[in-house]
C-alpha cells in the first residue's frame, strides 16, 4: 500500500473584504504542492482571490462532547443581544 | 477533517440521541458519535461514489483527442478535470469517516469495491459523450440533488459543489446532440444509435425497484436516502423524453407512453439482471476499466515518491539552515 500524502486543509478568500473560508481537504507532499493543487481542485470557476492550506494535523478542534459545556450557558444570556431590552415608544436612535 | 470517532458500540442514550438530531434536520459532522453501520454504509457509499467519478473519465477521455472543433475539446477537457476534482470531493469526504485515501484505492484497484456500472459500457462514436453528458450526467444530477441534503455534513458540501459544477456537464451533452440532430442524416442517425444503446443502462443508474432494495429504508431512517429508486427514476424519464422529443430522437421503449392519471410517462420494464451482470464483472469493458486505472495508478507511483522525498529533502534543508 501506498503512503498517503499528508492530508491538508484547505480556505479560499472568495473575494477582497472577505474571510477566508473552509472548503475541504486535499493530499499534497509540501506546503507549496498543497497551495497548487488546492488552486486547481477548488478555484476552478473562479471561486477564490487568495489560498490558505494548514496542515489538518496541526488544527485542534474543541470535542464534540463537549459541545453543551462549551455552548449551552450562553443560551441563557438573552441579555447579550439587543432584542431583550425594550426600548420605550418615542425614544429613537437607541 | 482526517478525524475519528471513538470506534466502540454506543449506549441506548447515543443511539436515541443520534436519531433525535437526524429527525430534527441537525446534520452530522464528522467527529459526532455514529453508530458503526452508519459509517459503514457511508463510506462505502461515498468512496463507490468517487469511484465512479474517477473511473467515469475513462469512456470520456477516449474521445478526447478526436473531439471535433477545439470548443468541443476545451469543454469536454473541462467536464473531464470536474470529474477529478468530484472524486476528490468524495474522497476527502469519506476520508473524514476514517478510512485512508490509500485503503479505498486499494479497494478499487483489488476490485473488492464497486463503482457505478454505466461506466462498463464503451464510448463508440462522438455521439456517446453527447448522450453521456445529456443522460448519464443528467441521471446522476437527479440523485445527486437528493444527496445535497445527505444528513452527513462533509457528504451533504461536497455534494453542493458538485451539483452546481455539474449542471454544464449535461447542457454540454445536450448541445452536442442538438448539433448532430440538426445535422445530416448520417449525424443523425448516430445520435439516435447513441440513445438506443445508453437508455437502459441509464435507467439502471437509479438502482433496483424499491421493493428490491432492502438497504433503502435503513438509509433512510438515516436521512442518508431521501427518495426512493422508482420515485427519482421516474422523475427522470419525466424530465427526459420531452427533451429527447424536442432533439427529434426517438426513446428505445415501444411501452413507453403519457398516463394522463398519474400525470407521467409509463415506461417498460428494465432488466436488471443485465445490471447485476455488469456489475459482477461482465459488461463490454469492466477489464478495459480497471486495467486503465491501475496502469494509471502504478505509472504515477514514482512521482508519488518522488514527491515525498522532495518535500523530506527541502525540509531536511530549511533545517540545516535554520541550525
Amino acid at each position: 500500500m501506498d503512503r498517503d500524502w499528508p492530508l491538508w486543509e484547505v480556505f479560499v478568500r472568495p473575494r477582497q473584504g472577505l474571510s477566508h473560508r473552509h472548503v475541504g481537504s486535499l493530499h499534497a507532499p509540501d506546503a507549496e504542492m498543497a497551495v497548487r493543487n488546492a488552486r486547481d481542485v477548488y478555484t476552478r470557476r473562479r471561486e477564490g482571490e487568495s489560498i490558505w492550506v494548514a496542515r489538518s494535523a496541526d488544527i485542534v478542534a474543541s470535542d464534540p462532547a463537549d459541545r453543551e459545556s462549551l455552548f449551552d450557558p450562553a443560551d441563557s444570556k438573552i441579555y447579550r443581544h439587543p432584542t431583550f431590552y425594550t426600548v420605550p415608544d418615542g425614544v429613537e436612535h437607541l | 477533517m482526517a478525524v475519528q470517532a471513538l470506534d466502540r458500540p454506543g449506549t441506548d442514550a447515543e443511539e436515541r440521541a443520534f436519531q433525535a438530531r437526524l429527525d430534527a434536520e441537525i446534520k452530522i459532522e464528522p467527529r459526532d458519535w455514529m453508530p458503526e453501520g452508519y459509517r459503514k454504509t457511508l463510506v462505502r457509499q461515498i468512496s463507490q461514489h468517487a469511484h465512479s467519478e474517477v473511473v467515469g473519465m475513462l469512456p470520456e477521455g477516449n474521445w478526447l483527442t478526436r473531439a471535433p472543433s477545439l470548443r468541443r475539446k476545451a469543454q469536454l477537457l473541462a467536464k473531464i478535470q470536474d470529474e477529478a476534482g468530484h472524486g476528490l470531493y468524495l474522497y476527502a469526504a469519506a476520508e473524514t469517516l476514517g478510512v485512508s485515501r490509500a485503503e479505498m484505492l486499494d479497494a478499487l484497484h483489488e476490485g473488492r469495491a464497486k463503482y457505478a456500472h454505466i461506466f462498463n459500457y464503451p464510448s463508440l462514436t462522438w455521439a456517446d459523450i453527447g448522450v453521456i453528458g445529456w443522460l448519464v450526467d443528467g441521471a446522476a444530477i437527479v440523485n445527486q440533488i437528493m444527496l445535497c441534503r445527505c444528513s452527513y455534513g462533509p457528504y451533504a458540501r461536497a455534494m453542493e459543489r458538485i451539483c452546481r459544477e455539474e449542471s454544464f456537464h449535461q447542457r454540454q451533452g445536450f448541445e452536442i446532440l442538438a448539433g448532430l440532430c440538426r445535422g445530416t442524416a448520417e449525424q443523425k442517425r448516430m445520435a439516435q444509435d447513441a440513445l438506443d444503446r445508453w437508455w437502459w443502462p441509464v435507467l439502471m443508474m437509479f438502482g433496483p425497484h424499491d421493493a428490491d432494495s432492502p438497504n433503502s429504508a435503513q438509509s433512510t431512517a438515516w436521512k442518508i436516502k431521501r427518495r426512493s429508486n422508482d420515485d427519482l427514476r421516474r422523475q427522470f424519464v419525466d424530465m427526459t423524453v420531452p427533451q429527447a422529443d424536442w432533439l427529434g430522437l426517438r426513446v428505445p421503449d415501444p411501452e413507453l407512453r403519457w398516463s394522463e392519471a398519474r400525470g407521467g410517462y409509463e415506461f417498460g420494464p428494465i432488466d436488471f439482471d443485465e445490471m447485476r451482470r455488469v456489475i459482477a464483472g461482465g459488461g463490454p469493458c469492466n477489464r478495459e476499466r480497471l486495467g486503465a486505472r491501475v496502469a494509471a495508478h502504478e505509472a504515477g507511483a514514482w512521482v508519488r515518491e518522488a514527491a515525498l522525498v522532495h518535500a523530506e529533502k527541502k525540509r531536511r534543508r530549511g533545517r540545516a539552515r535554520a541550525a
